[in-house]
């Protein structure tokens, strides 16, 4: 007879909401007609992501092994996260309020009839909100999962909408395609990489179970052959998903192509649920053997900070160059892995807090930035934004300042933080190539500083758009996080170091 | 909130009260930016009433916890060595602005903004010598970079950006090997404690060699971009170049003390051992700065750009008397500091007057103008006296308390520094008799002397050279129980001298 399982609903509850407010979505999508339909949709995304939450909120000191039997933990350092990937989709939404962005009708071919048919009738498909709750819950489940098999279905579940939504840019259709191929085909190739990894472990261990694998790699003797090649598979799959060196060569491309709020929300959004998850899995599963694992990956961390770095100087392409700048970072977010310690994990926090806002932000301005055509991401026609409109431009540096690193920014606290876990533990090179690489990235982030503030306009059809409402409220916040972060860090700060449990 | 602080804020506010000021009314601007500034002088004479004098370690001190975490206070204190360039800083601010009533007027942006970021500088250039907090104090060498980088950026001649550019990624680079250092050292006291960014606490540390070598480099070379020693020095004469004179004269004048500054507070007391071993290095370095830069002022037919290279030369003396590693040295050091503020600030306030009544910044394009320009070629030419330390002007007293610092040490250093005068004397002498003397040069028949605006700025710091020249005591007596503070904490004494033996 089977015996249903136990599941905590309270604890997993900040998911659950995500994906019935997806489900509603997809209700709403069906039997609401196109005159409400954006705005209830847009309404139904950011209530459903603000209950979550405020759920989150109010199991903050909820520590659990058996939300869902042995399958999902919930601990301070999961609900940390959780929290954060909400805040950071709940501002990546109101960007999403500009549908113009959007293809009008996904299913077209490009420059199909169809497809111009949907444009002179004025129709406008939502379904990229339901799409994203549906990959944000992904993104919830995968930093708490603590088994292999959960861990995949997070992965595929927050993996397989952003596919889709890598395609719906409404301008340059094609590249947006090509896009969204590239990602699924470097996707799936990373999710078998992953796969085969847990089957490794599982071979390994007789377990999927993140504390079973824990237990058997601690017994000395052990053939660890299987232990090896299975964290060496899994890192390839985690490491595609973060944008590492060398399985960054989707970044540019994705971001670039994807609808520039799509491109904002996966940056900071994917990469906090992705550090997550590597973090609990190293430190849970893998830290007996990590005198294996760690130097490959110091030496890939100290690649990614400089790949990145040295890659994004010669960019002209705004998107493109917040994509190799976004390598960089994932650099510096590895080095607070190979921490492994409660401060690596504090300062990761952190720091993910600190790039997401400033990512979100920075993408939010590029939407603004337009001519006639649709959006301009070419950097020498950013000449002289400053005179156009100081506001934005002066947001925009302060989002670059905060990614170089600038004192009084969220970025120079992160920096900071994370450079100490390292050098603390001894890994005293990689905080000598991640100052030596932040010089560098410098070099772009002071440029367009440059080609903002200190050139004269030449291109007079370029215009920044009057945003909305919603829009503004989104560079608000965004600003005010990276400099209250920045001025004063304390509150963010202490709550990150007193939530670093994490279930073993 | 006591004096300290209330001097640090002071501009800040009146930045702020800038900020709601109406962009048309330029005169109210400026006189709010002026009477701002000149409270903040008042404020920062005040701080002398109550400072001892003769007592060593920091006083004013003030400490609020600020990021609990990792242990960094908002922690401000002054000895000797800060007073003194802080009051520097509050004297010549007004002056500045005073000096340079019109010159914002060709920027990419408003003179609002222009004063906005002026204050902003004296706001972060008091507080970086007040810090006492390791991590306060970077937090603000690296900050005060963005208002310069906008000052020079945006209000400057020439090729302004790429002058700023190259300013700020110099700078930057220096503080991102800077930060790796802070990092270190924290975490050294770290592993010896509880994990402090006090100034006082960490010149506790016990440091291996070897990484103190490490850490004493990744300050020191910080350090030497501000100053700028060479090779570092590549990045000043662009900016003297492009800044408008009253930007130079904060940045010469004060911005890059914090480099000479941090090597006395930082290098020597936190690295003892460290910069025994680099002194000799470090001395060939400053000896190089000397006479190089000398050489190359010489060569100079611009200006702006014969001034910067003077400064690379005087801040070849000012690092030569730290690393001499004697008290007269650091002491004389220190003065030179002082001193080479004001000369500095004589030479570009005429020099930028010139330059703005000829619109040239052309050497050879001036000529004879003490005949037509008496007031005006006096004061340049008093300003040159002093940058050539004329005995009698106030450099002479300190860059002889240099020479005989590191004679008592290196008597070879001393005799190549002795070079530098001689050089000096060249350089000045030339650009004296190029620019005042001669023949009228066609263009110049009519430049107007100066007017009583223009005196009014001029005369506090010729009062100053000369005053500082004659009766040096004053500041010698602020400046010296620092000097002892920082021998004892280096543990260095002086050598004694061969006629006793």
């Amino acid at each position: 007879m089977l015996t249903s399982p136990a599941l905590n609903y309270n604890l997993l509850a900040p998911i659950l909401i995500v994906l019935g407010g997806a489900l509603l979505g997809v209700l709403v999508e069906g039997f609401i007609g196109r005159l409400y339909r954006a705005r209830i949709q847009l309404i139904i995304a950011l209530l459903t992501v603000a209950v979550s939450f405020g759920w989150v909120i109010s199991i903050r000191s909820a520590q659990s092994q058996s939300a869902a039997v042995d399958s999902v933990s919930i601990d301070g350092g999961g609900l940390f996260l959780q929290g954060t990937i909400l805040a950071l989709a709940f501002v990546a939404l109101l960007f999403f309020s500009q549908n113009d962005h959007f293809a009008p009708q996904a299913s077209a071919l490009p420059g199909s009839p169809e497809e111009a048919l949907a444009i002179s009738s004025g129709q406008q498909m939502t379904e990229i909100y339901p799409l994203v709750l549906f990959a944000i819950s992904g993104m919830l489940l995968f930093p708490v999962a603590h088994d292999l098999i959960t861990l995949f279905v997070a992965l595929e579940v927050l993996s397989i909408p952003l596919y889709i939504v890598t395609g719906l840019a409404r301008r340059r259709r094609l590249l947006s395609q090509e896009a969204a191929l590239k990602y699924f085909l470097l996707g799936a190739y990373s999710s078998a990489f992953f796969l085969f990894g847990a089957a490794f472990l599982y071979g390994f261990s007789g377990s999927l179970s993140l504390s079973a694998i824990r237990t058997a790699a601690a017994v000395s003797g052990a053939n660890q052959i299987f232990l090896l090649l299975g964290v060496l598979f899994i890192s390839v799959g985690l490491l595609f998903k973060v944008g590492a060196v060398p399985f960054h060569s989707w970044t540019p491309d994705v971001y670039q192509g994807a609808p520039t709020p799509v491109t904002g929300f996966m940056a900071a959004c994917t990469k906090v649920a992705a550090f997550g998850a590597m973090f609990r899995i190293f430190i849970v599963a893998f830290s007996s053997v990590q005198n294996d694992w760690r130097p490959v990956f110091v030496a890939i961390s100290i690649v990614t900070m400089a790949g990145g770095a040295i890659a994004v100087i010669s960019q002209r392409d705004v998107k493109r160059s917040l994509a190799y700048s976004s390598i960089t970072h994932a650099g510096f977010l590895l080095a607070g892995v190979v921490a492994l310690s409660k401060a690596g994990l504090t300062s990761m926090m952190f720091y993910l807090v600190a790039y997401g806002f400033a990512t979100i932000g920075a993408f939010g301005i590029v939407t603004l930035v337009r001519d006639s055509t649709g959006e301009v991401s070419d950097l020498n026609r950013w000449a002289g934004l400053a005179k156009k409109s100081p506001g934005v431009a002066t947001a925009f540096a302060l989002f670059l300042m905060s990614f170089g690193g600038i004192p009084l920014t969220a970025g120079f606290i992160a920096k900071f933080s994370i450079f100490t876990s390292a050098y603390a533990t001894g890994n005293i090179a990689l905080v000598i190539v991640g100052v030596i690489s932040s010089a560098i990235a410098l070099i772009f982030y002071l440029r367009v500083v440059l080609i903002m503030f200190f050139k004269e306009p030449t291109d007079d059809t370029v215009t920044v758009a009057v945003p909305s409402f919603l829009v503004s409220t989104g560079i608000v916040i965004c600003f005010v996080m990276t400099l209250v972060l920045g001025v004063y860090p304390n509150l963010l700060f202490n709550l990150a170091n007193t939530m670093t449990a994490l279930v073993p | 909130m006591n004096l300290l602080t209330l001097t640090m804020i002071l501009p800040l506010f009146g930045s702020l009260a800038l900020a709601v000021a109406p962009r048309e009314n330029t005169q109210l601007i400026k006189l709010i930016a002026l009477a701002t500034s000149i409270l903040t002088l008042i404020s920062s004479l005040l701080i002398l009433t109550k400072y001892k004098f003769g007592q060593t370690g920091f006083q004013l001190v003030e400490s609020h916890s600020w990021f609990k975490v990792f242990g960094t206070r908002y922690a401000v204190g002054i000895d000797g060595l800060a007073l003194a360039l802080i009051l520097l800083t509050t004297v010549l601010v007004p002056i500045v602005i005073v000096g340079g009533w019109n010159e914002a007027e060709n920027g990419r942006w408003s003179i609002k903004t222009f004063y906005m970021l002026i204050l902003i500088l004296e706001t972060s250039l008091v507080a970086v010598f007040a810090a006492t907090d390791l991590f306060l104090f970077y937090v603000i060498f690296e900050a005060m970079l963005v208002p310069v980088y906008f000052l020079i950026g945006g209000f400057g001649r020439g090729d302004r950006a790429a002058a700023a550019l190259k300013f700020l990624l110099y700078s930057l680079f220096g503080g991102l090997l800077m930060l790796a250092a802070v990092i270190g050292i924290f975490v050294v006291s770290l592993h010896q404690g509880p994990g402090s960014f006090d100034v006082t606490t960490l010149s506790h540390l016990k440091i291996s060699h070897n990484t103190q070598d490490w850490l004493f480099l990744g300050f020191f070379i910080a350090f030497a971009i501000k100053a700028p020693l060479f090779p570092f020095h590549t990045w000043l004469p662009g900016a003297a170049r492009s800044a408008t004179p009253g930007t130079s004269i904060l940045v010469l004048g004060v911005l890059d003390k914090v480099g000479t500054y941090g090597m006395i507070r930082f290098c020597l007391t936190l690295f003892p051992d460290a910069s025994k071993t680099f002194a000799p290095y470090i001395i060939v370095l400053s000896l190089i700065s000397i006479i190089y830069g000398a050489f190359l002022a010489i060569g100079q037919k611009d200006l702006n750009s014969l001034i910067a290279f003077t400064s690379i030369s005087h801040f070849g003396f000012i690092v030569l008397g730290i690393f001499a590693m004697t008290s007269q040295g650091i002491t004389g050091a220190t003065l030179y500091m002082v001193n080479h503020g004001f000369s500095t600030a004589g030479l570009f306030l005429v020099g930028g007057w010139m330059i703005q009544r000829r619109k040239s910044s052309q050497i050879a394009d001036f000529g004879g103008l003490q005949r037509i320009t008496p007031v005006m070629a006096w004061c340049f030419f008093i300003a040159g006296m002093s940058a050539l330390a004329l005995p009698g002007l106030s450099s002479f007293v300190s860059e002889f308390l240099v020479l005989v610092g590191t004679f008592t040490r290196y008597p070879a250093a001393a005799v190549i520094g002795t070079l530098g005068i001689v050089l000096a004397a060249l350089y000045v002498l030339i650009l004296v008799q190029r620019s005042l003397h001669g023949p009228l040069q066609a263009g110049n028949e009519d430049t107007p002397d100066l007017n009583w605006r223009e005196k009014a700025a001029i005369a506090p710091v010729i009062i100053a050279l000369v005053l500082l020249g004659f009766y040096p005591k004053p500041a010698i007596h602020i400046i010296d129980p620092a000097t002892s503070q920082v021998m004892a904490q280096a543990s260095i004494s002086d050598p004694t001298p061969l006629a006793g033996k």
